[in-house]
C-alpha cells in the first residue's frame, strides 16, 4: 500500500500563498502594537516620574514673551494658544508670499534657461546650479546678514517719497485703515470674480455654437480690477493711509517687515525658484515641437497654440512636482528659527516649549499643523492630478 | 574680361557658407543677437555682469587678504597697502583643524584621517566598475562602516571619544554618509511595501512614508533631541547623534522611498507577470527582475535625495551639534573675527557647492552609462 507522507502542517500552510500573507499581517500587527504598547507604557512611566501630565491646559497661560513680528494684536501678556496662531500666520506670511515670489521667478528662470540666447541661459544654469548645491539653511543666513549689514541704520534710513523707509530694523510701510464704505469695494472684487468665472463658461459655450472668440481676458481684468478701482472712487476713496514717521530711536506708525522676515523670504524664495525653473524647463522640453507644428498647420495663430496646445500639455507635467515645491517651501520656512523669524516652530516649538517645559504636548501641536497643512494639500494634489490626467486605453 | 564658367546642372561645387553665419562672428550672430528681443537682452545681461562681476573678483581675491591672524591685522594690511575692503580669509588657515574635525581631541585626528580614508577606499568599487576583483572589494566595502565606526567613537584598544566631541567636517560626513547608507535599503523596503499586496504592510508603509513627508525635518530632530526620551525605558539615556542619525535616515528613507516606489511603477506589470510565470518567488523576482530595472530609472531621484540629505546635515545646528556650518558660525563668535560672516558663509557655501555639484556630475555619468534605451 502506497503511503503519501504529509509535509508538516505548518509547511503546508506556509507554501499556501493566502495563509501566508495572512500570517505575515498578523504578526506585524502583533508586533506594532506590542512597539506602541511598550513606547506609550515607557512614556506614561517616564511622565509620571516627574510629575507631569499630558494636558493642553497651558495653552491659557500668559506667554510671557514678545513676538516682534506679528499680524494681529498680541503681548506678552496674551497666552501661548495666541502666541502659537501668532506663529501659525507668520508662517502662512512667509510660505504665501514666498509662493508668489518664487513662482514668478521660477517660471521666468525656466523660460530663459530655454531661450536661444546664449548669454542668458548661462547665466541662469550657473545660478540655479549655484542655488540648487547649496543648503538652505546657509542660503537664509548669508542673506540675513547681507540684509543686516548692507542696509542703512535708522538714521540714514533709505527712503521713498518719504512714506517707504529701507533700514537694517524692517522695510517699513504706510498702513492701509480702512473705512466702512471700503466694504463695497471687496463686494465689487467678489462679485467680479463670480462673473468672470461664469462669463468664462459662457464665452466657451459660444465659441463651441458658433466660434465666436471673446477676448475674457481683457473683459477679466477689467472685471476683477477695473471694477472695483471705479467703485473705489465712487465711494469717495474710503481708504487712508497710516504713515511711518521717525520718531525718537525708531519709526513709529506704519507696517513692518522685519529683516528676519526680509531675509527668509527672499531666501526661500530664490531657493524655490531654482527648482521651479528646473520644472518648468523639464515641463515645457516635454511636449514635442510636433505638437506646435501640428496646431500651426491647423492654421492655429501662435498666441492661442501657446494658450490651447502647449501651456495646457506642460502643465499637466509640471503642477504635480510644482506643489510638491510648494509643499516642501513651507516646511523649509521652519528653518526661520535660525535667524530668529517667529513662526510656529519658533513659538510654540520653541520658546514655548522652553518656558513650560511641555515636550510632548508643544511637539504634537507643531506636528499635527504642520501634518493637516501637507496631507490635505495633498490631497487636493491627488485630487486634481486624477481629474486632469490624460485618459489611455 | 573672363567667361562665366558653365556648369550642368547639378554638377556646381558647394559654395562657402556666408561669412556671417560662421565662425565668431555667426556664432554670435545666432546665439546672442539673434533678434530684437534677444540683443536686448543680451545687453541688459552684460551689463548686469558687467556690474556684479568685477567687484565679486576684486572683494575675493584681488583686495582680498588670505593670511592675517585676525580681522583687525586685516584691515591694517590692506591700509598700508592701500587697497580697497575685501575680503578677510585668514580664519580658514588659523582654524583649518576646528573646521575639519570640531572639537576631535588634538592627539587623536589621525583616527579621523584614516577614518576618511578607509571611506574613500571603501568607495573606490561601489562607484568605479572596472576595479580589480571588484567582488571582493565589495565584500571588504561592507566591513567599512564597522572599522570607520571603531576608529571613531574608540574602543578595542583604542581611546574612547564621545559622539559630542564631533564636529565640522567630519561630523557632516558621519552624518551623510551614515544617512546615506542605511536609507537607501530602509527606502526599498519601505517602497516594497507601499507596493505590496497585503493590506496591513501597505497601511503601515503609507502612513510611514506620508508622516515622514509631511513635517519639516527641523521638528523631527526636535522631536528627537527633547522627546525621544520619554518613549524610552526610564534611565536610559542614548546618544544624541544617535538620535540625529536615526532621524536623518528615517526621513531620507521616506523620500527614498517615494523615488523608488516612482520607479516600480514604471515597470511594465508583464515583467511581474513573466517573473511569476517563470517560478519565481516574490524576493528572486524582485532581486533578479523588478529592482534592477526599477532603480536604474530612479538613479536621478536617489542621487537628488542624497543630495538633499547631505544638505540637510546643516540643519543640526538648530539642535546643538556642530557640523561644519556649526563651526563656521562659531568662528563668528570668536571676537578675532567678528563680522565676517560673509566671508565664513561664503566658505562653507564653496564647500557644499563642490561636494553637491559631484555628486551630481556622478549621477549623470551613471544615468549616461546605464541607458540602454535607443
Amino acid at each position: 500500500m502506497e503511503t503519501t507522507k504529509q509535509p508538516p502542517l505548518f509547511y503546508r500552510l506556509w507554501n499556501d500563498k493566502e495563509t501566508r500573507s495572512t500570517i505575515i499581517q498578523i504578526v506585524t500587527i502583533a508586533l506594532l502594537f506590542s512597539f506602541i504598547f511598550y513606547l506609550a507604557r515607557n512614556a506614561v512611566v517616564n511622565l509620571e516620574a516627574i510629575g507631569k501630565g499630558y494636558s493642553f491646559r497651558f495653552l491659557s497661560d500668559p506667554a510671557s514673551y514678545d513676538i516682534n513680528q506679528t499680524l494681529i494684536e498680541y503681548n506678552s501678556r496674551d497666552s501661548h494658544l495666541r502666541a502659537t496662531i501668532v506663529g501659525l500666520l507668520n508662517t502662512a506670511l512667509v510660505a504665501i508670499t514666498g509662493i508668489i515670489l518664487a513662482t514668478i521667478l521660477g517660471f521666468v528662470f525656466g523660460v530663459l534657461r530655454l531661450s536661444k540666447n546664449w548669454l542668458i541661459n548661462r547665466v541662469v544654469y550657473v545660478y540655479i546650479e549655484y542655488m540648487r548645491n547649496v543648503p538652505l539653511l546657509l542660503h537664509i543666513l548669508l542673506v540675513h546678514g547681507v540684509v543686516v549689514n548692507t542696509l542703512p541704520k535708522v538714521r540714514q534710513a533709505i527712503s521713498i517719497q518719504d512714506s517707504i523707509f529701507l533700514t537694517n530694523r524692517g522695510f517699513y510701510t504706510p498702513k492701509p485703515l480702512f473705512e466702512p464704505a471700503f466694504w463695497a469695494v471687496v463686494i465689487a472684487f467678489v462679485i467680479g470674480i463670480v462673473f468672470i468665472i461664469w462669463f468664462k463658461r459662457y464665452a466657451k459655450r459660444v465659441q463651441d455654437q458658433t466660434g465666436k472668440i471673446y477676448p475674457v481676458f481683457w473683459i477679466g481684468v477689467g472685471a476683477v480690477i477695473g471694477v472695483p478701482i471705479i467703485v473705489f472712487f465712487l465711494a469717495g476713496s474710503p481708504l487712508e493711509w497710516d504713515i511711518p514717521a521717525l520718531k525718537g530711536f525708531n519709526f513709529k506708525g506704519g507696517m513692518v517687515l522685519r529683516p528676519e522676515y526680509l531675509a527668509l523670504w527672499l531666501a526661500l524664495s530664490l531657493y524655490t525658484a531654482a527648482f521651479i525653473a528646473e520644472i518648468v524647463r523639464a515641463g515645457i522640453q516635454a511636449i514635442s515641437h510636433g505638437q506646435t507644428e501640428a496646431a500651426y498647420a491647423l492654421g492655429i495663430r501662435p498666441n492661442r497654440t501657446m494658450q490651447l496646445v502647449v501651456i495646457p500639455q506642460a502643465l499637466r507635467v509640471i503642477i504635480p512636482p510644482l506643489s510638491s515645491q510648494y509643499l516642501n517651501l513651507t516646511k523649509n520656512s521652519s528653518l526661520a528659527i535660525a535667524i530668529g523669524y517667529m513662526d510656529i516652530v519658533a513659538t510654540i516649538g520653541g520658546i514655548s516649549l522652553n518656558q513650560t517645559g511641555r515636550e510632548m504636548e508643544c511637539m504634537t501641536i507643531v506636528l499635527a499643523i504642520y501634518l493637516t497643512f501637507s496631507l490635505s494639500i495633498s490631497a487636493f494634489m491627488n485630487w486634481y492630478n486624477k481629474r486632469i490626467k490624460l485618459v489611455e486605453r | 574680361m573672363s567667361e562665366k564658367q558653365q556648369y550642368a546642372p547639378g554638377t556646381h561645387p558647394s559654395l562657402p557658407p556666408p561669412a556671417n553665419t560662421v565662425g565668431v562672428i555667426g556664432w554670435v550672430r545666432s546665439n546672442l543677437l539673434s533678434s530684437p528681443s534677444n540683443v536686448i537682452l543680451t545687453i541688459l545681461t552684460v551689463y548686469f555682469l558687467y556690474v556684479i562681476i568685477p567687484p565679486t573678483i576684486h572683494w575675493l581675491f584681488l583686495d582680498a587678504v588670505f593670511t592675517s591672524s585676525s580681522r583687525a591685522e586685516c584691515r591694517e594690511i590692506e591700509a598700508a597697502a592701500g587697497m580697497d575692503r575685501g575680503a578677510c580669509w585668514g580664519f580658514v588657515t588659523k582654524r583649518f583643524g576646528q573646521f575639519v574635525y570640531g572639537y576631535y581631541p588634538d592627539p587623536e585626528r589621525w583616527r579621523a584621517d584614516l577614518a576618511f580614508f578607509v571611506l574613500l577606499a571603501s568607495l573606490i568599487p561601489l562607484l568605479w566598475d572596472k576595479t580589480p576583483k571588484r567582488r571582493q572589494c565589495l565584500y571588504a566595502t561592507l566591513a567599512a562602516p564597522f572599522v570607520i565606526y571603531w576608529l571613531l567613537t574608540g574602543g578595542f584598544g583604542l581611546e574612547p571619544i564621545a559622539t559630542d566631541k564631533f564636529g565640522g567636517f567630519l561630523l557632516t560626513m558621519v552624518i551623510g554618509v551614515t544617512g546615506i547608507f542605511f536609507s537607501l535599503p530602509l527606502g526599498i523596503l519601505l517602497a516594497l511595501g507601499r507596493q505590496s499586496n497585503m493590506p496591513v504592510l501597505r497601511i503601515i508603509c503609507v502612513t510611514f512614508i506620508e508622516f515622514i513627508r509631511g513635517v519639516p525635518l527641523i521638528t523631527l530632530l526636535f522631536v528627537a533631541s527633547t522627546m525621544l526620551s520619554y518613549f524610552l525605558p526610564p534611565g536610559t539615556n542614548f546618544d544624541l547623534l544617535l538620535r540625529v542619525l536615526i532621524m536623518v535616515t528615517l526621513f531620507s528613507a521616506a523620500y527614498i522611498a517615494e523615488v523608488v516606489r516612482g520607479g516600480l511603477q514604471a515597470i511594465p506589470k508583464g515583467q511581474q507577470e513573466a517573473a511569476d510565470a517563470m517560478g519565481l518567488k516574490y524576493w528572486q523576482s524582485m532581486r533578479l527582475i523588478i529592482l534592477p530595472q526599477a532603480l536604474k530609472i530612479s538613479i536621478p531621484g536617489i542621487v537628488n535625495t542624497f543630495i538633499g540629505l547631505y544638505k540637510d546635515t546643516t540643519l543640526v545646528i538648530v539642535i546643538g551639534l556642530f557640523d561644519l556650518l556649526g563651526v563656521a558660525r562659531g568662528t563668528l563668535s570668536d571676537t578675532n573675527w567678528q563680522a565676517l560672516s560673509t566671508e565664513v558663509y561664503i566658505f562653507v557655501a564653496i564647500f557644499f557647492f563642490i561636494s553637491c555639484m559631484s555628486m551630481a556630475r556622478y549621477s549623470l555619468y551613471l544615468e549616461k552609462k546605464l541607458h540602454t534605451g535607443h
